[in-house]
């Protein structure tokens, strides 16, 4: 433990190419790409699906399917496949993102249609009374009122990808990862545990992050156990496929 | 195809080690979560610590987590036990909620007519709010075996050998075959546990089948 302390505390570890500080914005660089390639593919997917309940069936069992690949797999053979068309740093930083991409996809997906899915049916009707067209009942209507799942979703997606963006070391790509596998290699237990207190770290203060933004960014008409539900770390979308599917 | 077929005994070796550290947590965080979830229930001033404390739990990386693994329990980092304690907090961390919610949907009324018919509190949570739940936890439960399945494939680059194994070997010798066949592998696992949970659900749930039919 006092190693592990150590480590942390000295300050020639934190600056430089290789410092904790450079790996930080590396770690940030990946998953931020990811979450927002996924996020602009699956939330107007889960807007259309839950809008129209049109292809549901498919693409909730093609999200279960895509949470059973394990990471760690599908990064190997992308960077075998899709590394050698590619030369210097894409060779490896693309298949890194598409690993993650597939990994962050499926809860903002889901936390998307079932937000829409979920909306209270008279204020969809009372939408349509008003003379709303389709479009304008789920801009000005089922989106607000699904936001707080779609932020659940968005949140466990990119805590999965900050966890997950560790594996990116192991291609030889940067990354707070960095630390967990060179600590490994040179059998150096300190370093190997403090890049995975950095890691458990950082995965803690997006969720913070998050947990802020939430609080703001919903309808204060949205009040009650449906904001409260949402503004809890969890499972909520996950569940909700499962139970619905 | 062909080294499958050269490799089948060592596919079937990993696999089972695979379905071991991926199952035992799942049997494990399901028998800690229930009371945990009991009591979040009971005790309205427990909800939101233990589902909120749970919930960062599930926050933690799992590469850090195996790692970190031997400070807390002074186990070697090679050792099994870190996975399966490890896997085993993810679980209670993802159904500790669930068995919360699953308890909470249970109509007041039932739980009410359980007493009046003299079941004390353990029986009633046992042969009728349980059992009411059951479909719930067990989408809580599929949720977990899933990602177990997924998250213990990540333990190879510590080097505990199960299905991630094969992803880490044939990377090391630029070779495709073994880490499309873990893959693979490791799919068809999710689909049996997926498959199991959900047998064993509906023969606990007789009632639902009935309902189903008429």
């Amino acid at each position: 433990m006092n190693g592990v302390i150590n480590w942390l505390t000295d300050p020639a570890h934190w600056s430089g190419d290789d410092g904790v500080v450079r790996r930080l914005v590396e770690h940030l660089e990946y998953s931020l790409v990811a979450v927002l390639i996924a996020a602009v593919v699956a939330i107007p997917l889960g807007l259309f699906v839950g809008h129209t309940g049109r292809g549901r069936f498919a693409v909730v069992n093609a999200a279960g399917a895509a949470r059973a690949v394990p990471s760690l797999g599908l990064l190997f053979i992308a960077v075998m496949f899709v590394g050698p068309r590619l030369s210097g740093d894409a060779a490896f930083v693309l298949p890194c993102e598409i690993v993650l991409v597939v990994l962050a996809i499926p809860p903002i997906l889901a936390g998307t249609y079932s937000g829409v899915e979920e909306v209270d049916s008279a204020a969809r009707d009372a939408a349509k009374g008003m003379g709303m067209r389709g479009t304008e009942v789920l801009a000005k209507v089922e989106l607000p009122c699904a936001l707080p799942l779609i932020f659940s979703g968005l949140r466990s997606a990119t805590l999965q990808v900050v966890a997950t963006a560790t594996i990116a070391a192991t291609v030889g790509l940067g990354g707070l990862g960095r630390f967990l596998i060179d600590g490994l290699s040179v059998r150096d237990y300190d370093q190997m545990a403090a890049g995975a207190v950095l890691v458990a770290a950082l995965a803690l203060a997006v969720d913070v992050v998050f947990a802020l933004v939430q609080r703001y960014a919903v309808s204060p008409g949205l009040t009650g156990r449906r904001v409260r539900r949402a503004a809890e770390p969890g499972v909520t979308p996950e569940l909700a496929v499962h139970v619905t599917a | 195809m062909t080294w499958f077929t050269q490799h089948i005994s060592e596919v079937l070796d990993l696999t089972l080690k695979h379905a071991y550290l991926a199952g035992v947590p799942l049997i494990l965080g399901l028998i800690i979560s229930i009371p945990l979830g009991w009591l979040a229930r009971r005790y309205k001033v427990l909800y939101v610590p233990l589902i909120a404390g749970t919930g960062l739990l599930y926050t933690i990386p799992s590469l850090a987590l195996f790692i970190l693994m031997p400070l807390f329990i002074g186990t070697r980092i090679l050792d099994s036990v870190n996975v399966i304690v490890a896997m085993t907090i993810y679980t209670v961390a993802l159904l500790v909620r669930t068995v919360a919610d699953g308890l909470g949907a249970v109509p007041d009324a039932v739980a009410q007519s359980a007493t009046a018919m003299g079941f004390n509190r353990p029986r009633r949570l046992f042969m009728v709010e349980l059992p009411l739940a059951a479909p719930v936890i067990s989408a809580g439960l599929r949720v977990a075996a899933v990602s177990n399945v997924s998250i213990v494939s990540v333990a190879a680059i510590i080097g505990v050998p199960q299905l991630g194994s094969l992803f880490t070997d044939g990377f090391r010798r630029d070779y495709a075959d073994p880490i499309v066949v873990g893959v693979v592998a490791c799919v068809l696992l999710a689909l049996v546990f997926d498959g199991v949970i959900l047998a064993v659900t509906r023969l606990v749930t007789p009632w639902q089948r009935v309902r189903r039919a008429a």
